[in-house]
């Protein structure tokens, strides 16, 4: 049969993401060693899994109610007030969703009509270009550079804001760069908003994966942005959550409100187990974040100081757990860089192309590995560089 | 806790420089801080941690519960270092609890265990009763799971 024809041109049309590729080759090698996982590699701390094993155990296997239970939602309200300073009413502004992706979806769904920008700089995760491309709206896409860090600029933004832009994706702490935006970067992002009438999508999932002293900073908090920011924030990176699919949207009531309309209809609710455990790890996981953070900081030092050592230079990632080392100066572009990693030296990282065409030259590495794991990988890439100089 | 020997307390491999990059120090004080922790005797010796359980000619273990008598003036330490000075003892700790001492016996069979037990630790001067525990199998030691490999292994998949 032909297939395409029963089925959305739309979806058919968005491709694939590219990271794929270089996990199929890996699978079939032997003694591969991967830099190429986005994912906390620590096990959900155990007092946390014990709650939802225990929510198990007393027979809690309903429902919750759509938002997600009370508790939980008045749980994330008053971390958010503690952690950001910003307030958010429990019962109207908040939603605990499948993930912080379900929740970044349905601010789509939600927010843009056929024809809307959306502006999305990248470097970037992979969905938000599909997802809005899947809500009928048009990307828009800003690169970010190495010499401002991987910053949005206000001058950028204003540069890319044209009448039909409706909403500004905001991913920091960023992945794949390891960028963050501080409080001074965002209040010229702020002023350029508010004068334009554009809102703001702040994907803040890494926000408690930052560094060197720089404590995340929201939008929201910024004079002005309250009332035009969705927060986009979950329990995944934070906590090493990541197979319980809990995120959560923090914003204006009404918005909350159609997007629990079609988390409703779509979802019904977010696990439930999942939601009891994260109530746990609101109230008393704040030392397993500290913990986490510290092991995290340190192996980030440990590669960008390799990379740096090995010539690839690599400018400091001050958020989330990958460094993006710039690889030019070996001549090869991103996709032979890592090609040849993987078929000559066993290790796999990712292409800074996958997360746009202006990762070219650039490759993202993850340290959410062991610092045995990253020292043997770090040995090989070593090698691979210097036997490119060599001319092997 | 300080972070140097939490790092050699977990893996004394690192060199210099890398614990430099990782704590954010530079190599030569870091140098300079490993030395003053030897010469202080804060930081006694490195070792390998060893899975036994593969290798022939192996040993036996036994965690030995000791109660004692504890001295007037010196209390457990005289006691300590006798037990101390036995090559078959790798480790003695002084308890709370139901008894005062813990021992860590090691011996090439159950039987030299067990007679070291009963012609030098019992008789000494002091020692009220013993109770031995043979080690069958170590499962984590030192913080480090000796015992599956299969449960070491990196499940995560790339789903993006």
């Amino acid at each position: 049969m032909e297939y395409s024809r029963y089925m959305n041109s739309g979806i058919q049309s968005v491709s694939p993401s590219g990271i794929r590729k270089f996990f199929d080759i890996a699978n079939e090698m032997q003694d591969v060693i991967s830099l190429s996982i986005g994912e906390p590699d620590f096990q959900t701390p155990w007092h946390i899994r014990d709650e939802g094993i225990r929510s198990l155990e007393k027979g809690k296997t309903w429902y919750s109610p759509n938002r997600g239970f009370s508790d939980l939602l008045k749980e994330i309200s008053g971390y958010y007030q503690r952690r950001f300073g910003i307030t958010y009413s429990p019962s109207t502004q908040t939603l605990v969703t499948v993930g912080g992706s379900e929740a970044i979806d349905l601010c789509f769904r939600v927010m843009i009509e056929r024809g809307d920008e959306v502006i999305i700089p990248e470097p970037s995760f992979v969905c938000y270009e599909p997802l809005t491309v899947m809500a009928g709206g048009n990307p828009v896409i800003i690169n970010t550079k190495n010499e401002d860090n991987f910053r949005l600029r206000a001058d950028d933004l204003r540069a890319a804001i044209t009448d039909k832009t409706k909403l500004l994706v905001l991913p920091f702490p960023n992945n794949p760069t390891g960028a963050i935006m501080e409080k001074h970067d965002l209040e010229e992002i702020a002023k350029v908003c508010i004068e334009k009438d554009v809102f703001v999508l702040s994907d803040e999932i890494y926000s408690e994966l930052t560094y060197g002293g720089r404590d995340h900073v929201s939008i929201a908090s910024i004079d002005g942005m309250y009332e035009r920011t969705i927060v986009i924030n979950g329990f995944s990176k934070s906590y090493a959550m990541t197979g319980w699919r809990l995120g959560y949207a923090l914003g204006p009531a009404e918005i909350i409100a159609q997007m629990t309309k079609l988390h409703q209809y779509g979802i019904m609710s977010a696990p439930t187990t999942a939601q009891y455990a994260a109530i746990e790890a609101l109230k008393n996981g704040d030392r397993d974040v500290d913990r986490m953070r510290g092991e995290y900081d340190m192996r980030r030092r440990l590669v960008v100081d390799s990379f740096n050592d090995m010539g690839l230079s690599c400018f400091e990632p001050l958020g989330a757990f990958y460094v993006f080392p710039c690889i030019k100066s070996t001549g090869l572009s991103s996709d032979e860089f890592c090609t040849r990693l993987i078929m000559e030296k066993h290790v796999a990282v990712v292409p800074g192309t996958a997360f746009g065409e202006c990762g070219e030259g650039f490759v993202r590495v993850s340290y959410s590995y062991s610092l045995r794991h990253l020292k043997i990988a770090l040995q090989r890439i070593r090698e691979f560089i210097e036997e490119l100089k060599n001319g092997d | 806790m300080d972070k140097l020997l939490q790092l050699l307390s977990k893996n004394s491999q690192f060199t210099t420089g890398e614990i430099a990059a990782m704590l954010g120090e530079p190599e030569d004080y870091i140098k300079a801080q490993i030395k003053e922790y030897e010469n202080q005797g804060i930081i006694k010796g490195y070792q390998a941690v060893v899975n036994w359980e593969g290798i022939e000619d192996s040993f036996v273990e036994a965690m030995i519960e000791l109660k004692v008598t504890p001295k007037k003036e010196t209390g457990f330490d005289e006691m300590a270092k006798m037990c101390m000075a036995f090559e078959e003892v790798e480790s003695v700790y002084l308890m709370a609890g139901a008894y005062d001492f813990a021992l860590i016996v090691r011996g090439e069979t159950m039987q030299d265990i067990g007679m070291f037990i009963a012609k030098k630790l019992s008789t000494i001067d002091g020692v009220i009763s013993t109770g031995t525990h043979f080690i069958m199998r170590r499962y984590k030691d030192r913080g480090m799971n000796i015992f599956d490999e299969d449960n070491q292994a990196d499940e995560r998949s790339l789903i993006l």
